[in-house]
């Protein structure tokens, strides 16, 4: 019993783990439609440029920083690859995204798509092979609890999470509370949500619309990249595609949460990291995506636009 | 008395159809200036083409002497001209004083870095939005509302956060489309008594698009009359009430010849 408890609780540590990650990319999908409608499909390979980013900084940075202490130096190229992202987001905004906004949806969608295609294919030329991240930390794995094997045979149970753990959780934490704080209690996060609900109205009060665009697609990628920086610290081996999966399964974690909801997307993002973790507990790791979707099927049956969505006006 | 703002031989064109043409209006600071004609005779085209939703085809929009064509709305907002909609649009799943602090944005300065470090600044500008509109709010009878949801507002109460709303931009200019639709001869004279001290209280100079000749007769000191997109008449209301073209083309004399 005590061994279900310990491996339970060991999973939920890395549920965790997995659920800041997918919120934070979850964030920018959510972000974008909010104030465009629009489903920004290039967003999977923004956090794959996060990861790539981080490594090519970290090899120009880190040697220069010896004798700065690691954890500087890590926020040093967590911010670096935030504002390069998210630099990246709003210039793909301005040249592919706004020229087509008066144009229909579907037209919006293939270009994100292409331009996702278009990002994932030149990763691709520049590094055909599976790179690697260097450990910006001395990763310490600490020991929570220790329970000797009622059996008496095996090596004892242990509860542990280790240094990466607690730094993936935290920073997530940290900038979905600013974030959550930006949007609710500044100018800013009130034009995006005035934006949301009306985008024809709000200029005539004063708001430049277009740079409040801008400044979405800047935080949301920027969101995304500091997500792949964390997955890619995570899972040191990272590739062009790696954007695809964790994409989908970000943008699926939205709609669950309700897109176009800030805390819908967060906790669509934990939901996620936690099915998926807990599905590995009780079945085979085969199986893991089989449930963890079907569940999610089940939530947007009862709940159509998401746990913290709301239906949009209904104009009759 | 100087003109706060000229419209000189505008046409607007959308395709063939010809929704303004060489359309004249001299707004007086200080005046009330309504624009009445039958519908669509191009009186919400025009105010379009004022806040720069469309672009006029031909001719010079000029604000305080200045053109103003070609500038964005939003720009065109910041520089004095306010504006409220035919059709009532808040934002309606905000709170009554969240509409009115949107307007405040372009009266705030600091950054986000400012606010994500809660540096003084971002705090002492948010105060300050929420202390102005609460200020705004109160003689509009909205005070005690301030945190309900706006779209669930009695209509006669949307719309006079409308006008709070285009207030709280702080305009020269207050374009107003249609304030009295939808009420009764009561309420219209209410709204009258209303424009005038709004125009008093806040230094504004209305141009106001309306149907109730009452109002526009009572309230205005001088009227454009548009009729398929062209002016073709404009006086004091004394003048447009004599005018043989503007009772055969609006205020339907002929129809009486008819019956």
């Amino acid at each position: 019993m005590l061994h279900d408890l310990l491996y339970l609780a060991q999973q939920t540590i890395n549920a965790l783990q997995q659920g800041s990650i997918y919120a934070l990319i979850a964030l920018g999908y959510s972000m974008v439609y909010g104030v465009l409608t629009m489903i920004n499909f290039a967003h999977g390979d923004l956090f794959m440029l996060g990861a790539f980013a981080c490594m090519l900084l970290a090899g120009v940075v880190t040697p220069l920083l010896t004798a700065v202490p690691p954890i500087l130096v890590f926020i040093l190229i967590l911010l670096m690859v935030m504002a390069v992202i998210g630099f990246l987001g709003a210039f793909i905004e301005r040249v592919a995204y706004r020229p087509l906004r008066g144009a229909p949806r579907v037209s919006a969608i293939i270009t994100a798509l292409g331009c996702g295609l278009l990002i994932e294919s030149l990763t691709l030329v520049i590094f055909p092979y599976s790179q690697s991240i260097p450990p910006l930390l001395a990763n310490r794995t600490f020991e929570l609890m220790k329970v000797a094997d009622p059996a008496g045979a095996g090596a004892p149970l242990t509860l542990t999470i280790t240094a990466l753990q607690i730094l993936i959780i935290r920073v997530a934490i940290v900038l979905m509370v600013a974030l959550d704080f930006l949007i609710r209690k500044t100018r800013y996060g009130m034009a995006m949500r005035a934006i949301s609900f009306d985008a024809r109205t709000v200029p005539l009060m004063g708001i430049p619309v277009d740079r409040i665009i801008s400044m979405t697609f800047l935080i949301g990628a920027g969101l995304g990249g500091a997500a792949g920086m964390l997955y890619g610290l995570a899972y040191p081996v990272i590739a062009p595609s790696m954007g695809i999966l964790v994409g989908w399964k970000a943008f699926i974690a939205a709609v669950v949460g309700g897109i176009g909801s800030i805390r819908g997307a967060v906790l669509g993002g934990f939901i996620l990291g936690a099915v998926e973790v807990l599905a590995v507990v009780f079945f085979e790791s085969t199986y893991r995506d089989l449930i963890s979707y079907s569940l999610l099927l089940v939530i947007l049956i009862f709940k159509p636009y998401g746990l913290l969505g709301s239906a949009p006006n209904q104009k009759v | 008395m100087s003109a706060l703002l000229e419209i000189e031989n505008v046409t607007k064109r959308f395709g063939g159809l010809c929704a303004i043409s060489a359309c004249n209006v001299r707004v007086t600071a200080g005046h009330a200036h309504g624009i009445i004609g039958p519908n669509g005779a191009g009186k919400t085209t025009l105010f379009n083409l004022i806040t720069g939703i469309y672009q006029p085809t031909e001719g010079a929009i000029r604000f305080r002497g200045e053109s103003i064509a070609g500038l964005r709305p939003s720009r065109i907002a910041n520089i004095g001209i306010g504006r409220t909609f035919q059709n009532i649009r808040l934002c309606k799943q905000l709170t009554v004083l969240d509409n009115v602090r949107i307007a405040f944005d372009s009266q705030l300065h600091y950054a986000p870095i400012e606010a994500l470090f809660r540096l003084p600044r971002s705090g002492r500008d948010e105060q300050r939005s929420i202390d102005e509109s609460l200020a705004l709010l109160g003689p509009f009878g909205l005070l005690g509302h301030a945190h309900d949801i706006a779209g669930d507002l009695p209509y006669g109460s949307q719309r006079r956060l409308e006008i709070a709303r285009a207030l709280a931009l702080k305009p020269e200019l207050l374009l107003l489309d249609e304030p009295a639709a939808g009420m009764n001869t009561g309420e219209t004279a209410a709204l009258t008594e209303f424009l005038r001290w709004v125009r008093a209280e806040f230094k504004v100079t209305l141009v106001l698009i309306e149907h109730h000749m009452h109002l526009v007769m009572n309230l205005c000191d001088r009227i454009t009359v548009l009729d398929f997109g062209q002016t073709i008449a404009d006086g004091t209301p004394e003048e447009i009430r004599a005018n043989p073209r503007v009772i055969d083309a609006y205020l339907g004399g002929s129809e009486d010849e008819q019956a």
